[in-house]
């Protein structure tokens, strides 16, 4: 019982944390199989990360290092409500934004642009677990189709799309099929991440709260975006009319995943890593870097 | 750079929570905290309802959830529920004998005269809804005597505590389906197994006995009006304490621990024919909920038949659909999802964008083609 919050280590009961760590099992078994669990509330609303959360108080323990990221930003409202819930419940964790730093990082929509390591574990906060619910409202036939591998009705929608578009218009949470077998449904994530799931070194898990489902993407999994062989699976566009990659108006990276904005003043679109601890690390780099010219400036 | 996506993010919540305890406390001197006391009294629908939807019968923090949260149904159930997720499950209660209530009302539309009689007790069902205006400002003193009198002009050992049920009467005339013993088997719990369709029905019941009262009525109406055809009749609607049956910890015998109040609605609907040839009878729906909703049990006792008649011969409407009941009649589930829309959605937005340029492009492209062509 944390004495400063008068709630037990991880909010949870322990047999509801015993719950999710089995289903967590479960999960890594079967790469991206839903496994339903019994999911409790949590103190924030269904929608704001309650599956994350739940996993996360499952599975973090005393001397872990925590990150919580919303949209690619530790300090957004949600990221920084849940870090502080946690570290409310949890006392002797440490929290951390750097994610090299982090054992555990709980993520809405991205997943970082540093790649992850063996040591690391990613947990996604997902609102819809299932590929399927576009073309299948039933959850009772989704599973069928899903124990069939029967994928046919999400390809026909690509195909439709090809046909009424001349593009497959699915902009996030782009079905991905894990290790030959199941499409799982990869969160809100930007079309962008979906490939740093292929061979990704960390465990990555995917949990939603009201829907009352986890799954994983264990290391080292092969993870395809589905597609055709004439319409190859492509991620979010940076260029320029001129075909130049756009670059953070901040850091000046041209390899991460840009969030535009209109800057108040001239009214002008800019762009700006939407991965503020990235943009951090490469504003550093360039500081760095543009010392050692000054310094042999100097010295020449 | 002037725009740094969504700074100062735990100082913003800090800053909301504030303005929040600011006007729940703006009378200032010239206001009193509410007393608990005051909100199981007085505000005892309200009250009822958020321990029902809360799924937790505990007058004293639900009463603390409305003074906190200011009266907001959704939000104080909320609080609720969240507090019951670091609780243990510790031992189950058996099957509770609702005919061992003691009842506060009882009313059965089937019949005029039922055995131990009507009572309507404390409804609205009745009265003229109109304000009343003397209330606008109550003195302390009229309010303070109106229960002295009430008690002496009402003989208390005139009303029997229980009474028999009316479905009873009714299986003895051979007009309903004798209950089945070989059915009250464990129930399924909602709190430690998720649904996996098809659920049995007491995981229906459970999920319909803590869902939100205008989710279930909204369903439950669609039926009503036509699109299914329940028609139900109220065999009979009770109110009152039900006692708590649980195992002594030490002697394992069966021990009252205390009483709940519950609303509970039985209704009889029109015949179905027996496939294995038997007596056609009356087919059931039952209703139960914490606290007195009359609303909640009657909708739900509505909906457990026609979710009974959906898992027999396949769902013809919304109502009769296991799945479309079960899964969207949660406040706490529902009202999360939607208040999760006001969150920065700026990635996915993003790739909105990037995917409708593209179209966009794509179709200007071609435009000109057919133009030039």
């Amino acid at each position: 019982m944390s004495k400063a919050s008068g709630y037990p280590f991880g909010f949870l009961d322990e047999y509801a944390k015993k719950e999710v760590r089995r289903s967590v099992l479960k999960a890594i078994a079967l790469p991206g199989y839903q496994v339903p669990y019994s999911s409790r509330e949590m103190p924030m609303g269904r929608g704001f990360g309650t599956g994350g959360l739940q996993l996360t108080l499952s599975l973090i323990g005393p001397g872990e290092t925590l990150k919580v990221i919303d949209q690619g930003s530790d300090d957004s409202v949600n990221a920084v409500n849940l870090r502080a819930f946690v570290e409310m419940t949890c006392p002797d964790i440490d929290t951390t934004t750097r994610t090299e730093e982090a054992t555990l990082i709980q993520s809405r929509h991205r997943i970082p642009e540093k790649e992850l390591s063996e040591k690391q574990v990613i947990v996604l906060q997902v609102p819809y677990p299932d590929p399927l619910t576009v073309v299948e409202p039933s959850e009772d036939k989704r599973k069928t189709m899903h124990g069939e591998a029967d994928y046919s009705r999400l390809l026909v929608k690509l195909y439709e799309d090809i046909v009424k578009f001349d593009e497959i218009t699915i902009s996030h949470r782009y079905p991905t099929r894990i290790n030959g077998y199941y499409i799982l449904d990869p969160s809100p994530i930007p079309r962008f991440d979906v490939p740093k799931m292929h061979q990704s070194k960390a465990l990555i898990l995917f949990g939603a709260g009201r829907e009352k489902k986890i799954y994983a993407v264990p290391p080292y999994s092969e993870a395809e975006p589905i597609a055709f062989e004439d319409v190859p699976f492509r991620v979010e566009n940076f260029y320029d009319q001129q075909g130049n990659r756009l670059s953070c108006a901040r850091c000046g990276n041209q390899e991460s995943f840009l969030d535009e904005f209109i800057d108040s003043r001239n009214g002008k679109k800019v762009y700006q890593c939407s991965d503020i601890d990235w943009c951090n690390e490469q504003l550093r780099l360039r500081k760095e870097e543009n010392m050692k010219e000054l310094v042999r400036e100097k010295n020449s | 750079m002037s725009y740094v996506a969504i700074k100062g993010g735990g100082l913003a919540i800090q800053g909301a929570e504030s303005l929040l305890e600011y006007l729940r406390t703006e009378q200032g001197e010239g206001g009193l905290p509410l007393d608990l006391a005051t909100i199981q009294s007085q505000l005892r629908f309200l009250h009822g309802k958020v321990m029902s939807e809360g799924g937790l019968y505990h007058p004293e923090l639900a009463a603390l959830a409305i003074k906190q949260f200011m009266g907001d149904s959704l939000e104080a159930s909320f609080a609720l529920r969240a507090y019951r997720s670091t609780k243990p499950r510790l031992c189950e209660t058996p099957i509770l004998d609702s005919s061992k209530m003691r009842l506060v009302r009882r009313i059965s539309s089937a019949f005029k005269d039922i055995p131990g009689g009507q009572m309507l007790g404390a409804s609205t069902d009745f009265s003229l809804r109109l304000l009343r205006m003397d209330l606008l400002d109550e003195s302390k003193e009229t309010f303070q005597k109106t229960t002295a009198q009430w008690m002496k002009h009402t003989k208390t050992d005139a009303i029997p505590d229980t009474f028999p049920k009316v479905l009873d009467y009714l299986r003895e005339e051979g007009l309903l389906p004798a209950s089945n013993p070989k059915l009250n088997m464990d129930a399924f719990d909602i709190t430690r197994e998720p649904l996996i369709f098809p659920v049995p029905r007491s995981a229906a019941l459970a999920t319909m006995s803590r869902a939100e009262t205008g989710s279930l009525l909204g369903i439950a109406y669609s039926n009503m009006r036509g699109y299914g055809d329940v028609h139900p009749t109220v065999a009979e609607m009770r109110v009152g304490y039900l006692p708590v049956m649980l195992p002594h910890p030490v002697t394992g015998e069966l021990t009252e621990a205390g009483e709940v109040m519950i609303t509970e609605c039985e209704v009889v609907a029109m015949y179905e024919d027996d496939d294995e040839g038997g007596k056609p009878v009356f087919t059931l729906g039952y209703g139960a909920c914490f606290g007195h909703n009359e609303v909640k049990a009657l909708s739900m006792a509505i909906l457990d038949r026609s979710l009974q008649k959906g898992m027999k011969d396949g769902p013809s409407n919304p109502s009769e659909d296991p799945e479309f009941v079960l899964l969207h009649v949660d406040g706490i589930d529902s009202m999360g999802f939607c208040t999760h829309y006001k969150m920065p959605h700026y990635v996915t937005f993003q790739s909105d964008m990037d995917r409708l340029r593209t179209t966009q492009e794509k179709q200007r492209n071609k435009q000109k083609k057919e133009a030039q062509g």
